[in-house]
């Protein structure tokens, strides 16, 4: 059953750019697609250890222009009067670092917050964020600061024995990120599932209890950080090669923000709760357009956001899912067993 | 008793909060595969004693020793990987877990395998993850709980949410378990059984260190028991010599019954 339900997705959202002519619209579904990425990636945190990222943006950020960079080549000086000359490498070399680089940085970033956890992750990942855009503005040298980095290459794909494929249309790129955000998703459901999403569960219920089973608090939360870290570095990597200009703004708050409530919306903790809340909140601004100037739009999308959470407290997936079990199981067997169980219990 | 070699020496422990005497100078021993209980009127220090034990608090001043390894500077994780184990007074589950799945959380110890064979499912894996499930299972039959696998742990009754926690320490392996007053909520046929338990745990081979308040209980199932009064060892001995001893009788019902 619901392997029918994850095939037919699947192949439904394959077949978009097959009947999907609108290049508008399948250009909203690619940065939608991108932002679900990243919101899966903060849900690995919020949802499954309790940490709130509120610098998530900064690992996007990171990965967006650790790959540009890498695809454009760059010559910066350095203190001593040397020089620092790094020629154009090809754009998937570049998908590759912004992986390593983004999780290295979720490494330092929880190495350093995780010792005391909650509010100072908060406060700790804000800063992050806001002094990593604060470098991409001012060291013009390196990142062009607010004139941005402009002709970033597309994505090509080397194919063995053929050459490569440069990734410029829109469908293909619908593909890649699809591509990359079902891989994403395979990797934080069997972590979730494994014995180390059990540690993150437990800690996040009972830290106490956990320790005292032998789970190591640090470790786990700096793992956790380090792989979602690396997911939003992926996310990145994609946003800077199809949107092909990048300036400091990546690293605005309020893109953490969008986030955050796609998260939230969906589900946190659920594994489908962020690409359902995504897409809702990444096609909203399509829909709204034709009648809503766009800062009439957040207004609608705070709107939306309370009257989700207002119907569905829990967010769209676990509430649903927890309506369909109770549905189903609620007129059966239930109630006379839990009868059954307390008049056992009695004499005893 | 005397032949038996020391599981866990407690020298000299003092632990102070500001001004507040918690625990002054506590020095016991517990022997390999014994069972001792540790008794005492309620804010003699019991708990902090296990605190200590179990790396959650700091001894103001002395040692505690298990199996030849101190245990100052350990982190709580660490010591529980030396197979000291606790369970907790409150908190004794994972709320919105399966009891179940509380039981695999518990058996963290036993299944660590590296995280990228658990993320490509190579067979190691998914070997150690049956090995776990059927763990579990085992585990949930001994404390009797099998019937209530599949409920959220939250869901349960006082008495049975005791149970998933000894279950959860059990999962851990522990060479030691250390029960902070297990049978507290449950009924008689309860802590019957559950000194049935204690016993099963014992003849497996676990040391076990017993912070309890049901008296008939700790007479029955105790090989020794230590007194503690504001902080300090007032007693220690065989049951017998304790329902005798007049400084425990004192403690527990006042100056006056004491001569009685």
């Amino acid at each position: 059953m619901r392997a029918i339900i994850t095939i037919l997705a699947v192949a439904a959202l394959a077949s978009v750019p097959l009947w999907l002519r609108d290049p508008y619209l399948l250009n909203a579904l690619i940065t939608t697609g991108i932002f679900v990425i990243g919101a899966m990636s903060l849900n690995l945190l919020l949802g499954f250890t309790g940490q709130l990222s509120l610098g998530h943006i900064a690992f996007f950020g990171i990965g967006a222009y650790v790959s540009a960079l890498t695809s454009l080549g760059f010559d910066i000086g350095l203190p001593g009067g040397f020089r620092l000359v790094h020629a154009p490498w090809p754009p998937i070399a570049g998908f590759v670092l912004a992986i390593l680089i983004a999780g290295l940085c979720g490494y330092f970033v929880g190495l350093l917050s995780f010792r005391v956890r909650g509010a100072y992750f908060v406060i700790v990942t804000i800063s992050f964020a806001e002094v990593v855009r604060l470098v991409a503005l001012n060291w013009v040298e390196l990142t062009q600061g607010p004139l941005a980095l402009t002709n970033i290459p597309s994505i090509a794909l080397p194919l063995p024995g053929i050459g490569e494929l440069t990734l410029r249309t829109k469908m293909q790129n619908y593909y890649l990120v699809l591509v990359v955000a079902l891989i994403a998703y395979l990797l934080i459901a069997r972590l979730v599932h494994s014995h180390f999403g059990r540690s993150m569960r437990g800690l996040m219920e009972n830290e106490t209890l956990a320790v005292s089973v032998g789970i190591d608090v640090t470790r786990t939360l700096t793992i956790a950080a380090v792989i979602s870290a690396a997911i939003a570095g992926a996310a990145g990597s994609l946003y800077a090669h199809y949107i092909r200009i990048i300036d400091p703004e990546v690293f605005a708050f309020i893109n953490t923000v969008t986030m955050v409530i796609m998260v939230i919306s969906g589900g946190k903790g659920s594994l489908t709760g962020p690409v359902v809340g995504g897409l809702i909140f990444g096609l909203l601004p399509v829909a709204l357009r034709p009648v809503m100037a766009p800062e009439a739009q957040w207004i609608a999308y705070g709107g939306v956001l309370i009257a989700i959470l207002f119907v569905l407290p829990r967010g769209i997936v676990p509430s649903l899912a927890q309506r369909f079990t109770r549905r189903r199981s609620g007129a059966t067997a239930l109630a006379p067993v839990a009868l059954a169980e307390t008049a056992a219990k009695e004499p005893a | 008793m005397t032949a038996r070699s020391i599981a866990m020496t407690i020298d000299q422990v003092a632990v102070r909060f500001g001004g507040l005497v918690a625990i002054s100078d506590m020095s016991f021993t517990v022997g390999e595969g014994e069972i001792v209980s540790l008794i005492g009127p309620n804010g003699a220090g019991k708990t902090t004693a296990f605190n200590v034990m179990t790396g959650f608090l700091t001894p103001s001043a002395g040692r505690v020793t298990y199996r030849n390894t101190a245990l100052a500077g350990l982190k709580p994780h660490e010591i529980a990987d030396l197979g000291l184990i606790r369970t907790f007074q409150r908190t004794s589950v994972f709320p919105n877990d399966t009891v179940y799945d509380n039981l695999l959380i518990g058996l963290h110890r036993q299944g660590r395998v590296r995280l990228i064979d658990a993320i490509l499912g190579f067979p190691g894996a998914r070997a150690s993850e049956r090995g776990l499930r059927q763990r579990a299972s085992e585990l949930l039959e001994w404390v009797g709980l099998e019937r209530r696998a599949h409920d959220a742990a939250g869901s349960l009754s006082y008495g049975e949410q005791r149970l998933v926690g000894v279950a959860l320490a059990l999962a851990a392996e522990p060479s030691m378990l250390l029960l902070d007053e297990p049978v507290s909520g449950m009924n008689a046929s309860e802590t019957h059984r559950f000194v049935e338990l204690i016993r099963s745990i014992r003849d497996r081979g676990i040391t076990i260190l017993l912070v309890e308040h049901d008296m008939p209980m700790v007479m029955t199932v105790s090989d020794r028991i230590v007194v503690l009064n504001y902080g300090r060892i007032i007693a220690e001995g065989t049951p017998d010599v304790i329902r005798n001893d007049p400084a425990v009788i004192e403690a527990y019902l006042g100056h006056g019954a004491g001569r009685a």
